[in-house]
């Protein structure tokens, strides 16, 4: 066996442009698979990040449109949704957690600095819908909430632009120029999926938006909720429960429009994660014609091979070789030029993904599972194409393969 | 007698081709003994070709028996075949037929490669044979640096490496000049003599086919003779520089 990997060798080295060559094609064809399936994998990922950001099995409810004087406003327009309404959607079964939320924009100001953002009044639960830790201090509590205390927590952006190095924990900011006690800096979360920076935003207790910082004229409302559910295949039945309960709550007639509005953010999330996997999938397929043509050169050129070297074939033959010793050389060839072009071909791969991210921006992720799929691939593409011309070897009869000029 | 090294039975072969049969080969019958040393003659078109095609196992009969050191060839699979030509068999051809891009070392070798040595002891037998045939010096050179009567020497060795107790050349010294050819059938009486191997030849030459101890004489795919070189009145006419 070792005696034919050197025969081997010792014919490709021969032959070495004509191996090189041939093994251009394989290492094309790998390095392409390996790249295209990074950049997928990448886009995919990110689809997964920014929808685990975003929260699992989440529904915002919306306050929903009216109708006055058969002018329709916009969703949000009426201010129908209520702390209320949240408290007992969270008494709902199969709802894991609510938070209510009231979002606006206010000026920060400390010392020096300042900085405008959106600040979002909610309770201790929005950490828990929206998967948010905290980098630095400890969130606020229910009892915060209920006595309305200037307290609040900032995002990285926020802390960022606000205190450049320092500590923001324990420091008082000043909101509207309302002095608010920093409790916490939230974890970085980076951008979602339309591209917003999350980080720049501040929560406060929901209270002390309604009541101290906007002023809202219908006292007690909120804009949006966002309800996350127990699991994804309990979000139909959640989704009803919380309609019947709304309505019920908000007194709408049999027949008449919702006064609010549903959307299920983890279906859309995962229609965009169902895109990224088919764009994975095409760049995968589209590459792997490109082994298969590395794979197809393989072939010709094996069978160029056993063409030209029939009188060697003969000789071997003459002094003892058998079939299978001439189908193991031929064959080993064609599985030495696949896997070293294999494996030069993952060297090109990672590093064109690596490129790739650096130069782009992209996200090109190389797995594991795509280096061994594309190692297996390749090594079967170089045993199922080198067969056949080392078969065509083997068979020859010895008296035909030495007469052969 | 199963001693003997060949025993052929009856032999026949012919070609099948578009033009019809065509017999190369009729009943052909011999029989070669240990430490025996045998020239093949005839004219082109004889079957001499043919015939040592089949001894070697590089060919099969059409019809007839083939035993080879008591094994019937007939009745052998590719596989014994092979094992016959790499164990049994040497093989010389007219044109050396060496692989021009191996060494003269690793061409002597390849005859081992498919025994399994290790290429520890491929090596050593290859420099042990090189030796031999008088070209221990010249083990990393490849074919084409070395002439014809070397090349043809690196040949023998390949075909002794294995130790056989049947060599076979077809014109060994067919490519070679005359000093060269004298040089080589030295080294064949030699390996004949002192070593007993088994020699078959084909020659068309008297002054070669002298060097062997039995002739035989091919014509239209017959034997016409069989027996000593001496006997030969061609041959002894050559040996003695008569014209015929």
């Amino acid at each position: 066996m070792l005696a034919m990997l050197s025969e081997a060798w010792m014919a490709m080295w021969a032959n070495r442009l004509r191996t090189i060559l041939t093994m251009l094609g394989m290492v094309i064809g790998v390095g392409a698979v390996i790249l295209m399936l990074a950049v997928g994998q990448g886009a995919q990922q990110k689809v997964q990040a920014s929808i685990a950001a975003m929260g699992s099995n989440l529904f915002i409810i919306l306050s929903g449109s009216t109708t006055s004087g058969g002018m329709r406003m916009g969703g949000g327009a009426a201010p129908t949704l209520t702390a209320e309404d949240a408290q007992s959607i969270g008494e709902l079964p199969l709802v894991a957690a609510v938070a209510p939320s009231s979002p606006g924009v206010a000026q920060l100001v400390y010392g020096s600095s300042n900085w405008s953002t959106q600040v979002i009044g909610t309770t201790p639960s929005y950490l828990t819908v929206r998967n948010w830790a905290l980098a630095a201090g400890m969130p606020f509590t229910d009892s915060d909430v209920r006595s309305a205390t200037r307290v609040a927590l900032i995002g990285r952006t926020v802390a960022e632009n606000l205190f450049g190095d320092e500590d923001p924990v324990d420091r008082t900011i000043r909101i509207k120029n309302s002095p608010y006690v920093v409790l916490g800096v939230l974890a970085a979360k980076g951008q979602s999926l339309d591209g917003r920076d999350q980080d720049d935003t501040v929560l406060v207790p929901v209270t002390t938006a309604q009541r101290k910082l906007f002023g809202s004229q219908f006292a007690g409302t909120v804009r949006f909720i966002m309800t996350q559910a127990e699991s994804a295949e309990v979000m139909p039945q959640v989704e009803r429960s919380i309609t019947e309960l709304l309505r019920q709550r908000h007194r709408i007639r049999a027949g008449a429009d919702n006064d609010f509005t549903i959307r299920n953010l983890t279906a859309m999330a995962n229609t965009a994660a169902d895109t990224a996997k088919v764009m994975s999938l095409m760049l995968g397929s589209i590459a792997s014609i490109s082994l298969l043509v590395g794979g197809i050169g393989i072939m010709n050129i094996m069978l160029v091979s056993v063409t030209e070297r029939t009188r060697e074939i003969g000789i071997r033959m003459a002094i003892g070789a058998r079939g299978q010793d001439i189908l193991l050389q031929f064959l080993l060839e064609a599985i030495i030029i696949s896997v070293i072009g294999c494996l030069i071909g993952v060297l090109l791969g990672v590093g064109g993904a690596y490129a790739v991210s650096v130069i782009t921006g992209m996200t090109a992720v190389v797995t594991v599972s795509s280096i061994i799929t594309a190692f297996a691939v390749a090594a079967g593409v170089g045993i199922f194409f080198g067969w056949y011309p080392a078969r065509k070897a083997s068979r020859l009869r010895p008296i035909d393969a030495l007469r052969f000029q | 007698m199963t001693d003997e090294v060949i025993k052929i039975n009856k032999l026949s072969k012919e070609y099948i081709t578009d033009a019809g049969t065509v017999p190369v080969l009729h009943e052909v019958s011999l029989s070669v003994k240990p430490g025996e040393f045998v020239a093949i003659m005839g004219p082109s078109g004889s079957g001499k070709s043919t015939f040592m095609n089949i001894l070697g196992c590089l060919d099969v009969a059409s019809n007839g028996q083939y035993l080879l050191n008591g094994r019937d060839v007939n009745q052998q699979s590719s596989d014994e075949l092979a094992l016959l030509r790499n164990q049994v068999i040497g093989f010389v051809f007219q044109g050396f037929n060496l692989l021009p891009r191996a060494n003269l070392e690793d061409n002597v070798a390849l005859p081992l490669i498919y025994r399994g040595l290790t290429r520890a002891e491929r090596i050593m037998q290859a420099r042990v044979m090189l030796e031999k045939v008088g070209l221990g010096k010249y083990h990393h050179s490849r074919p084409n640096q070395i002439s014809g009567g070397q090349q043809q020497r690196v040949a023998i060795a390949r075909a002794l490496v294995n130790h056989p107790k049947l060599l076979l050349a077809d014109e060994p010294t067919g490519n070679l000049d005359t000093h060269t050819s004298q040089e080589i059938m030295q080294l064949f009486s030699e390996l004949n003599n002192r070593d007993g191997i088994t020699i078959v030849l084909i020659t068309h030459e008297h002054d070669i086919a002298a060097y062997a101890h039995r002739l035989v004489r091919l014509a239209d795919g017959r034997v016409i003779y069989d027996g000593p070189v001496a006997g030969d009145p061609l041959v002894h006419a050559a040996h003695t520089g008569a014209e015929v």
